[in-house]
């Protein structure tokens, strides 16, 4: 399954809906969104991640590059994943200390910190 | 021992197909059902590190996967044709793949910083894992346990 990418706008939050496989031929494109929302002058971004099947560690690269762009305009970037096998990947690798992971979207909209 | 062997050619489309391969054959050689998920991912970050690689070196031989059902072990070998052995070790952690991250300017690093976070999730994830190599290049091989077709039957 290749790469989805939609975005919509929740007050002042950017929430971009990903579905499919993040993965090592997929994950510039979610990069180039990412960056091209960056900017757009969107600085406070949600990435869903309800629909990913897959997810490796080009994707979080990708990942942590999108929270380098947010945080150098003071912004935000918030995951928002329930699927154990993703969620596993980022306890493995450390970066649930540096992602605020959320429940859903509504949550992540709602979170200030 | 059953063996099946892909070899491809050093790009990205490609990793997704040897995932899917490995996981078809570790499934069929017995691997149990919870662990595919990790299969299918140290496979996917092994392929994608040599793919990155090849491509960083300009190495034009295919990167090669060997599959080998043991007795009691399902053994997987990821070879890249890089000759001199790499550095980087199992060890290596997701936080200095971070600060290599961080300290990126948009050249090597980047590279370097998804190299380290793809040896730190493989080896968060594979209890038996080794990285060496051999006459051809670098290779990591990691095994996991297969389930006996005995307990299946009581």
């Amino acid at each position: 399954m290749d790469l989805s990418l939609s975005t919509r706008s929740v007050g002042d939050r950017t929430v971009v809906e990903v579905g499919g496989e993040i993965d090592v031929y997929t994950a510039p494109k979610l990069r180039e969104q990412l960056v091209e929302l960056v900017n757009e002058g969107h600085y406070h971004l949600i990435v869903d991640m309800e629909g990913v099947d897959f997810l490796d560690s080009t994707g979080l690269g990708v990942l942590v590059g999108g929270l380098k762009r947010v945080r150098a305009h003071e912004g935000s970037l918030r995951l928002v994943c329930n699927q154990e096998r993703i969620l596993k990947i980022f306890r493995i690798t450390g970066l649930t200390k540096v992602f605020p992971i959320h429940g859903s979207v509504d949550e992540a909209v709602a979170a200030n910190d | 021992m059953a063996t099946v062997e892909l070899r491809f050619s050093a790009l990205p489309s490609h990793v997704r197909t040897a995932r899917l391969v490995a996981a078809a054959v570790a499934r069929q050689a017995g691997v149990d059902d919870s662990v595919l998920d990790e299969v299918r991912l140290a496979v996917g970050e092994a392929c994608s590190r040599a793919v990155g690689l090849h491509v960083r070196n300009g190495v034009s031989h295919p990167v090669r996967v060997k599959l080998t059902q043991q007795e009691k072990r399902f053994l997987i070998e990821v070879g890249d044709g890089v000759p001199t052995p790499v550095t980087a070790h199992a060890d290596s952690s997701a936080a200095e793949a971070l600060s290599l991250a961080a300290g990126a300017g948009g050249n090597g690093g980047g590279e370097q910083a998804d190299d380290t976070m793809g040896l730190a999730v493989i080896s968060g994830l594979v209890d038996d894992l080794v990285i060496g190599h051999d006459d051809d290049g670098g290779i990591i091989r990691m095994s996991w346990p297969i389930a006996d077709p005995a307990d299946d039957e009581l």
